[in-house]
């Protein structure tokens, strides 16, 4: 009963952590699709007295994907009813041009503050219009979220750890005594480690298993992904296959390492 | 007559104090019996300890089995301590097995097959009257028994060298006599040779025996 307990114990806390590790991965999908929802939707309008290729504006900086020329016909012909021909004519030729900017990806304030002033510095470029305001409201509330997020990740990891230590010692005091009689007959230290092994990796398999099953179920079910729909984010919940590789590696790799450590640590005691 | 253990200035201690035993020089041979006695914390269980290599000799030369223990390395000790039977005072049996795979603890070890390995525990089991309680655990066993399960894995893989420390120190008269039928047994039968830390030489022995004694970290052999 003790031995079940001890096992539970080490299960929950490989299981926390696995578990918390494919949260801060759906939030990181999360933040990158809507990064990229965003980034579509973000873009800087240049003006200019001429008319300037839209690859030249491209050329200008590494980060713009595409320029394209934003066409005035609807303002004229808004203003055609209410304006005569002659100042209509007049007004197409007084007329800037306007080019939207696209972006390879969402930039930060800082990066949209260079990119700013580059363009700026082009002869043909009258006025740059960054949408900075908006732009760093969103970007703000993004990085926060993120960080909260890692903040979090990284708060369960160091209490879950904290736990799996405390097991490790428990490990290390149940397993000494057989690990010493079995050292006393000459056993070597892979045979004296095997069952600690082999318990280390039973473990981790049925932490891994319990966490894909959560997984898997929140998948089927959509647990979440109608909030996520709602802002625009359509997102793999859980990816069957990799995500289930790495779960199952990290818990591994965890157990193994706690293994391994109770195995250097051992000390004979007879 | 082979030397099965041979110290010359030999010098046993814990970490950096003061010497136990200071050096001894003294030879044990191929099958014989040999008592080690001495008062309380004379250093007997400490010179046993550097027998089977869980203590290095702070100066001085040890050969067991013709491998000197100083330097060896931890592959040729666990080669040494394959060919040796060691008995407890307080048995360590490991708690979570059953009787019959304690008994094949040095068995498994020495990679004998399960077959015979199995015939092996049968016939040790019942050598020391515990074939009927093959799958009870240590706890279940009193402490006689469970120094009989002791002496059964010490005898399981035919050492060479059997050490056995203050082997009937908490048993009574009964299981005593036992312990001590079955060490005879082993030096006459199996020819091992027998090391005994004891308080007590015990007068009905069937077999010669040597006998040396520890006082002020000193060893010598009584005759």
């Amino acid at each position: 009963m003790r031995s079940v307990k001890n096992h539970l114990s080490l299960i929950i806390a490989l299981f926390t952590i696995v578990f918390t590790m494919q949260i801060y991965i759906i939030v990181d999908r999360t933040v990158t699709a809507y990064e990229s929802n965003l980034n579509e939707d973000y873009s800087i309008v240049v003006v200019t007295q001429n008319k300037v290729e839209t690859d030249t504006l491209v050329a200008l900086s590494s980060k713009i994907e595409n320029a394209e020329e934003i066409s005035t016909k609807e303002v004229i012909d808004h203003l055609q009813s209410q304006m005569k021909q002659r100042h209509i004519d007049l007004l197409k030729l007084s007329l800037p041009h306007f080019y939207s900017l696209h972006l390879d990806h969402y930039p930060t304030p800082s990066e949209i503050k260079d990119l700013r002033k580059k363009l700026e510095k082009n002869s043909d470029i009258t006025r740059v219009e960054d949408f900075a305001k908006s732009h760093d409201t969103l970007y703000k509330l993004l990085l926060l979220f993120k960080s909260v997020v890692v903040l979090f990740a990284i708060a369960v990891f160091a209490v879950t750890s904290l736990l799996v230590m405390k097991e490790m010692r428990i490990w290390q005091f149940q397993h000494n005594e057989r690990m010493s009689i079995m050292a006393m007959f000459g056993a070597p230290v892979w045979m004296r480690s095997a069952v600690l092994f082999r318990l280390s990796i039973v473990d981790a398999i049925i932490a891994s298993l319990l966490a894909i099953a959560t997984f898997t179920y929140a998948d089927i079910t959509e647990v979440g992904s109608e909030q996520l729909k709602s802002i625009g984010v359509d997102i793999l919940l859980f990816d069957p296959l990799n995500d289930s590789i790495l779960i199952i590696g990290v818990a591994l790799s965890l157990s193994i390492i706690l293994a391994t450590l109770i195995v250097i640590g051992h000390k004979e005691e007879v | 007559m082979d030397k099965v253990i041979f110290a010359q200035d030999l010098s046993l201690a814990y970490n950096t104090e003061e010497a136990i035993i200071s050096k001894a020089t003294f030879s044990i041979n191929s099958g014989d019996f040999v008592f080690i006695t001495g008062a309380s914390g004379s250093g007997k269980s400490t010179l046993l300890r550097s027998f089977y290599g869980a203590l290095k000799p702070a100066n001085g030369s040890l050969l067991v089995g013709g491998v000197e223990v100083n330097n060896i390395s931890t592959a040729k000790l666990n080669f040494l301590r394959r060919h040796i039977g060691i008995v407890f005072q307080d048995y360590k049996l490991v708690k979570e097995w059953t009787i019959d795979k304690n008994v094949a603890l040095p068995l498994i070890i020495n990679g004998y097959a399960k077959d015979v390995s199995d015939i092996q525990v049968d016939k040790l089991l019942n050598h020391v009257k515990l074939s009927h309680k093959t799958s009870k655990y240590p706890q279940e066993l009193s402490g006689g028994e469970q120094q009989r399960v002791a002496m059964a894995r010490a005898l399981a893989h035919n050492p060479i060298l059997i050490l056995a420390d203050e082997p009937t120190g908490n048993l009574d008269d009964y299981s005593s006599r036992l312990i001590w039928n079955l060490l005879e047994g082993a030096n006459t039968q199996l020819k091992a040779t027998v090391v005994i830390v004891t308080h007590h030489i015990p007068e009905d022995l069937a077999v010669d025996y040597k006998h040396f004694n520890i006082e002020g970290g000193t060893i010598y052999e009584v005759s």
